[in-house]
């Protein structure tokens, strides 16, 4: 008796080479198409806003003028914001994250609130402008100052946050919390000492990608009433400001052509930052990766 | 060990970087300020003062501000654009020391102030005539009478085709665009010329004016209206239908023969803030001056020099 019949597998191998290619390009198709749309909205993008970029266009604030306009409001206006929103959905989340797998009890109620964070993370982010309009603007009169639009932005993120902090959690391998106890360290020194260090490069990535979303989310901060015509910086948190997206929102709604590329502009600003933010993400995973 | 700590260092250090940027472009500008600050010659006046409402009158308040910044460095004043709709909802709230509107104040709304004690004046800024637009190929559309204008963009059930309107022109189906309803736009046109009934339901509505140009830009059997600035800015692509054989222009939206839809742009301004607040009269004062010269700068058509004056009448008057 054989185990490998020639004659079969010479007539399947042709089926499944085929098979093999087909699905290559159809999957090099779909990255190709993906990259395609990347490549032509930058390409416009930079070739309509290149113009507009400089110096000036960093330090000036917004004009009726096309040629005069800048983005010095938005730009430190988005700075502040993320001043309040990158530590308090940082503390909020890997807190929770933290408290939900280490500490809770592995029942209903924690896999219920584990479902809810999830399908938090999918609602729409107008509707966590509303939220911030009532409870922040409103109910602790906050107005529309720097501190409510960093709260909301934060409620909005933190779905986000605390689910990629528990899933770097909950990957840190079990022996080593068991090691930890077994040498007899109390689980406030296990989190500390190697929960933490083994997670903090998925935290770090998670965390960063949610505020990338912050930065550039606009819908919100129209719910909130954030001001998009303002020739001043703020000087505190509870001074109102305005952000990049809303500027570009502002711009590209004009009816001057000429508008419309120092929106362009204002986007390519906008990209900076977040693939500035994006590049630390990836610097940390890469310096804290290949651990255990 | 050693990897968080150096965990921690990094991350200290990241935050410090955003800080310290921050912190390094604020202190650079402060000190700009004090020295363009320089040359008050009128008495200086510091405060803040709110606003919020139409994004059509928004440009007209963008270069104000933008002078006013000039003139009074202390005085920190902030717009949004919200909407008329929008912004009468702030005003009423008492967020905001004036708003904007495309459109006069509605009855709710009044009594929305009223029940919230806020007393308002109405300051007339500039005018804008609303402009109705078809595609550069349409070749059959030379002018539309109020009446016509109505039986296009009223709902009624069917399918409009041009022939509709006029047995001359061809049996192709309507393309219509029109601002959304949140914006005063809309309000006004819905006001003198749908009456209240229904908007056509296979319009294109959109908040932003740049889809509807683009939009008609793009459908040879497209209609559509907006404000002035949108046209002049876009009169080489567009074809301006005149209604009632008059066509939008400077002295027709003036003098108000372009009816009816030329329309006034407002600012509404809360008399408590005018009177109490020295930072909010002066720049009202200053808007009020200088809203015709904006004005036409960015599109619209200015008042006449009385009208001016008796806005600035009327403020004085709620100084004292």
């Amino acid at each position: 008796m054989r185990y490998i019949e020639q004659q079969t597998v010479v007539k399947r191998m042709n089926g499944r080479l085929i098979a093999n290619a087909i699905f290559k390009y159809i999957f090099l198709a779909a990255t190709l198409l993906a990259l395609l749309a990347l490549v032509i909205l930058l390409f416009r993008i930079v070739s309509q806003g290149a113009g507009n970029l400089s110096i000036d266009f960093l330090t000036n604030f917004a004009s009726r003028f096309p040629d005069q306009a800048g983005i010095k409001a938005a730009l430190i206006g988005s700075l502040w914001l993320m001043m309040v929103v990158a530590p308090t959905s940082i503390i909020l989340g890997v807190g929770s994250a933290i408290y939900l797998e280490e500490y809770a009890k592995q029942n209903r109620i924690t896999s219920f609130i584990r479902m809810n964070i999830s399908n938090l993370a999918g609602v729409p982010s107008v509707v966590f402008g509303l939220l911030g309009l009532t409870i922040f603007v409103r109910a602790m009169a906050l107005g529309n100052s720097i501190l409510a639009a960093g709260f909301t932005m934060s409620l909005l993120i933190l779905p986000v946050i605390i689910v990629a902090s528990q899933e770097a959690i909950r990957a840190v391998p079990g022996e080593l919390r068991d090691a930890s106890y077994g040498m007899g360290a109390t689980k406030w020194q296990t989190i500390v000492n190697i929960i933490l260090p083994a997670a903090i490069p998925g935290i770090l990535t998670g965390s960063i990608l949610a505020l990338s979303r912050a930065i550039g989310e606009t819908a919100p901060l129209i719910v909130i009433g954030v001001p998009v015509i303002i020739q001043f910086l703020p000087a505190g948190v509870m001074d109102t400001f305005t952000a990049l997206p809303m500027q570009i929102y502002d711009w590209s709604s004009r009816p001057q052509p000429e508008f419309q590329a120092v929106a362009a502009a204002g986007i390519i600003v906008l990209m900076a930052v977040l693939l500035f933010m994006n590049s630390i993400a990836v610097i940390i995973r890469n310096k804290f990766d290949k651990r255990y | 060990m050693r990897n968080w700590k150096f965990a921690m260092a990094s991350t200290i250090l990241g935050s410090a970087l955003i800080l310290g940027a921050c912190g390094g472009t604020d202190t650079g500008t402060e000190t700009e300020e004090t020295g363009s600050g320089t040359a008050g010659e009128e008495a200086t006046v510091e405060g803040s003062v709110i606003g919020d409402g139409s994004s059509t009158v928004a440009p007209i308040l963008e270069g104000l501000v933008e002078e006013y910044a000039g003139a009074q460095p202390d005085v920190q004043v902030t717009v949004g654009v919200s909407g008329t709709g929008g912004g009468f909802e702030k005003f009423v709230a008492g967020e905001t020391d004036f708003s904007n509107a495309s459109r006069p104040i509605e009855e709710e709304e009044i009594a929305a102030l009223e029940e919230a004690g806020i007393e308002y004046t109405e300051f007339l800024l500039a005018y804008d005539g609303l402009s109705v637009v078809v595609n550069q190929e349409n070749d059959f559309v030379d002018n539309l009478t109020v009446d016509q204008l109505k039986q296009l963009w009223v709902e009624d059930g069917t399918t409009k085709m041009w022939s509709d309107i006029d047995p001359e022109w061809p049996e192709e189906e309507i393309v219509f665009y029109a601002p959304g309803t949140a914006s005063g736009t809309y309000d006004y046109f819905n006001e003198v010329i749908l009456e209240e009934e229904d908007i056509v339901s296979s319009a294109t509505l959109s908040e932003d004016d740049n889809t509807l140009v683009q939009g008609i830009q793009g459908d040879p059997n497209a209609i559509g209206f907006f404000g002035y600035a949108y046209y002049i800015a876009n009169q080489d692509t567009l074809k301006l239908v005149p209604i009632d054989g008059i066509e939008p222009n400077d002295e027709t939206i003036e003098s108000g023969e372009y009816a009816p839809l030329s329309r006034p742009l407002f600012v509404y301004a809360k008399n408590s803030s005018i009177s109490e607040n020295d930072a909010m009269y002066d720049f009202m004062q200053y808007t009020i001056e200088n809203s015709g010269e904006m004005a036409q700068a960015v599109g619209y058509v200015a008042l006449n020099e009385e009208d001016y004056e008796s806005g600035l009448a009327d403020l004085e008057a709620l100084k004292e």
